[in-house]
């Protein structure tokens, strides 16, 4: 950080202003010249909060997507699919046995089965040939969207949220002064809250395993040249099964995750497909930090762009990438 | 391990180093002159459906591959953008021509709507090829996903140019010297004679020094660059050769079809064009044109094919999805892949059929 500040102060001191002014615009009782010009302080902390959430649900996406880049070099584009099949996996769990915790569980465990298969039957057989694991990745996901639709129909799902989580809570930010003095706080549903901080959670325990740990150090060591990695005697296939595994389950929970606070239905799959790309091109590929960084601002572009933009909202997520492509072709905290 | 090595190995039979010598290799072979018969008097053999629906159809379909063809097979480009600047071009003949919302039209006469479309897709293509060639191989797949997936997105939601997602309708159809060219017959003599023209147009570039230099800048970049060419210049300027292609195929999908919305620039669409090359094969302008017709002929009929093998009939994206995987994992360069394969294996001894696990 010191070293950013040192490099480049100009830019620094924008970030700082930036910051402020996002804090500023936060905590502050908005005075009524801002209100008129851009409407109420609670829709922008609603719309802030709401791209923050969904930032997190991107980063459940798009972590294990650009986990399983980054060590294999595999650019799976059935990611979209494992999402949307984890979902409807929690669904069916938490409609037969009513528990949420279960079903993320199973999900979990559900896509990660399929992720091991996938990786076994097929991308170990495809090593090394990028583009032709990717075709087969196209043509998988062609068939596990068919297979979707086959076996639960072109209905919307909703997976229930349970009862200890539904409803708002008040959150200490006020969001204006009523006349008589007394402050009203902003109202936000507790669930949201609840899956950011898990998602929050996850990262940095992902981030603390890839870090600080020896299977981490495996790796990572794997993302940065694999050949010696096998060459030094561990074992590299198991290491992929793993991964690949890991990066699936987490598509398979933000699969639950997606279907409790929007809905499932054919199609997402692709959606999330396309956010955890943009997300991942944003951040820089393979790397979780990136990846963070990357859900954070696409979910606050998407969601501060439509209410503020309605019209323009994606192209502004759009814009976000051609910028970064632009600037930084490799991505925002890429190494390389 | 970029895509640069990749495309290498999977094109390496194809005999591009071999040919430059000899020009225009279909004089010699008995069978294109017969295929090129056949498309020539194919209104005497069909009817108006095979002809519009199958036929010119597939033309269409396949000139959007064959666009995509030039990128991957030649350049080592895999752009999943080429429907949408199709779709692109095909939206502008729409706005600046004549059709049924007058609100959006500008009702310019088709001589002039359709450069300025094509002008105008040819430099979106260019843009958006621009972006993708700041980066490599896969990455290429996913940037044009994304712009692919974002135009698709914008037609959505914007009403005051695209007219969100009911798109424009009655879109109006060339008229002049007396003849109506959206009728059955002269349309599918127009939309032979663009086919014919981009597939010559492609074959002769592939031979002429651009395209030779940018299978150069394909198998190995560095070195070219060392050569003292431009790599990226190539780059750019073979996609915006691809983008006009697309876009002429644009323009004639909006008037077969009168109408242009957002289903028709949609994801799933842009994928189907990269399924259609692979398919056919993504080694020489032949094969897109031969993953069309398969891909229009599956979609026509396996409706009626699966219902009578008793299975369910909405199962025909399964079967595509299948059939694509197939191919994937067992030839590196589509049906042209296997059918060479299987002349080879029939030549010097014919018990070993099927070919082997190849060079993929």
């Amino acid at each position: 950080m010191s070293r950013f500040v040192e490099r480049h102060p100009a830019w620094a001191l924008i970030a700082i202003i930036a910051i402020a002014i996002v804090l500023w615009l936060i905590f502050a009782v908005w005075p009524p010249g801002l209100e008129e010009a851009i409407g109420r302080k609670r829709v922008f902390l609603n719309a802030l909060f709401n791209g923050i959430t969904l930032g997190g649900l991107y980063f459940l996406v798009a972590s294990g997507f650009t986990l399983i880049f980054g060590l294999m070099r595999n650019v799976n584009l059935a990611h979209g699919s494992l999402y949307l099949f984890g979902g409807y996996v929690g669904y069916a769990i938490s409609t037969s046995t009513g528990s949420w915790i279960l079903s993320f569980i199973v999900a979990f465990i559900m896509t990660a089965l399929v992720g091991v298969l996938l990786q076994v039957i097929v991308f170990r057989r495809m090593e090394g040939q990028d583009l032709r694991q990717t075709m087969v990745t196209i043509g998988l996901s062609i068939v596990f969207a068919d297979l979707m639709l086959w076996a639960c129909g072109g209905d919307f799902y909703q997976i229930q949220t349970p009862g200890w989580l539904i409803g708002p809570v008040d959150l200490p930010l006020i969001t204006a002064v009523k006349s008589s003095g007394e402050p009203v706080y902003l109202r936000y549903p507790l669930v949201r809250l609840v899956i950011f901080a898990a998602s929050a959670v996850i990262g940095v325990a992902m981030w603390l395993a890839l870090n600080r740990t020896r299977v981490g150090m495996i790796i990572r060591a794997g993302v940065d040249d694999r050949d010696i990695l096998a060459a030094t005697g561990v074992r590299i296939q198991l290491v992929f099964v793993a991964v690949f595994a890991f990066g699936a389950g987490l598509a398979g929970i933000a699969g639950v995750v997606g279907g409790t606070f929007q809905s499932l239905s054919p199609g997402e799959d692709i959606r999330f497909l396309l956010a955890s790309l943009v997300v991942v091109i944003v951040g820089g590929m393979g790397s979780i930090p990136g990846a963070a960084l990357g859900a954070l601002i696409i979910g606050l572009a998407e969601q501060l762009g439509s209410v503020y933009i309605p019209t323009y909202a994606i192209v502004v997520t759009f814009l976000i990438m051609v910028l970064v492509l632009a600037i930084r072709p490799q991505g925002l905290l890429a190494r390389r | 391990m970029s895509l640069a090595h990749d495309a290498r190995v999977a094109v390496r039979p194809a005999a591009m180093a071999q040919r430059p010598a000899r020009a225009w290799p279909e004089v010699n072979n008995p069978a294109a002159w017969i295929v090129v018969v056949l498309l020539l008097i194919m209104p005497l053999i069909a009817s108006g459906f095979f002809l519009i629906e199958i036929f010119a159809t597939t033309l269409i379909l396949g000139i959007m591959a064959l666009s995509l063809m030039f990128l991957a097979g030649y350049g080592g480009m895999v752009s999943l953008m080429q429907l949408t600047i199709a779709g692109f071009s095909a939206y502008m003949v729409a706005v600046f021509g004549i059709s049924g919302n007058a609100n959006i039209s500008l009702g310019w006469p088709w001589w002039l709507a359709v450069p300025m479309a094509l002008a105008l897709a040819t430099a979106f293509g260019t843009l958006g090829g621009a972006l993708a060639v700041r980066t490599e191989g896969i990455y290429t797949i996913m940037i044009t996903l994304a712009i692919g997936a974002a135009f698709y997105y914008f037609t959505n939601q914007n009403w005051a140019i695209f007219n969100g997602h009911t798109g424009i309708n009655n879109v109006a159809t060339p008229h002049f010297w007396g003849v109506n060219w959206r009728a059955d017959i002269p349309f599918y003599y127009v939309v032979l004679a663009v086919a014919a023209l981009c597939y010559f147009a492609v074959e002769y570039l592939s031979r002429a020094p651009f395209g030779l230099a940018l299978q150069g800048v394909r198998d190995n970049p560095r070195r070219m660059a060392a050569l003292g060419f431009n790599v990226n210049a190539h780059r750019i300027a073979a996609y915006a050769f691809a983008s006009f292609v697309a876009a002429l195929a644009g323009v004639l999908q909006v008037w077969n079809y009168r109408q242009i919305s957002p289903g028709s620039v949609s994801v799933g669409a842009c994928i189907d064009v990269l399924i259609i090359a692979v398919v056919g094969g993504i080694t020489r302008p032949i094969g897109p044109f031969i993953g069309a017709l398969i891909f229009v002929l599956l979609r026509t009929f396996a409706l009626d094919f699966l219902v009578r093998l008793g299975l369910d009939g909405n199962r025909f994206r399964l079967l595509i999805g299948l059939g694509f995987l197939a191919i994937v994992f067992w030839s590196s360069d589509g049906v042209i892949g296997l059918w060479q394969r299987w002349r080879q294996s029939q030549r010097p001894r014919n018990d070993r059929q099927g070919g082997g696990r190849g060079h993929g």
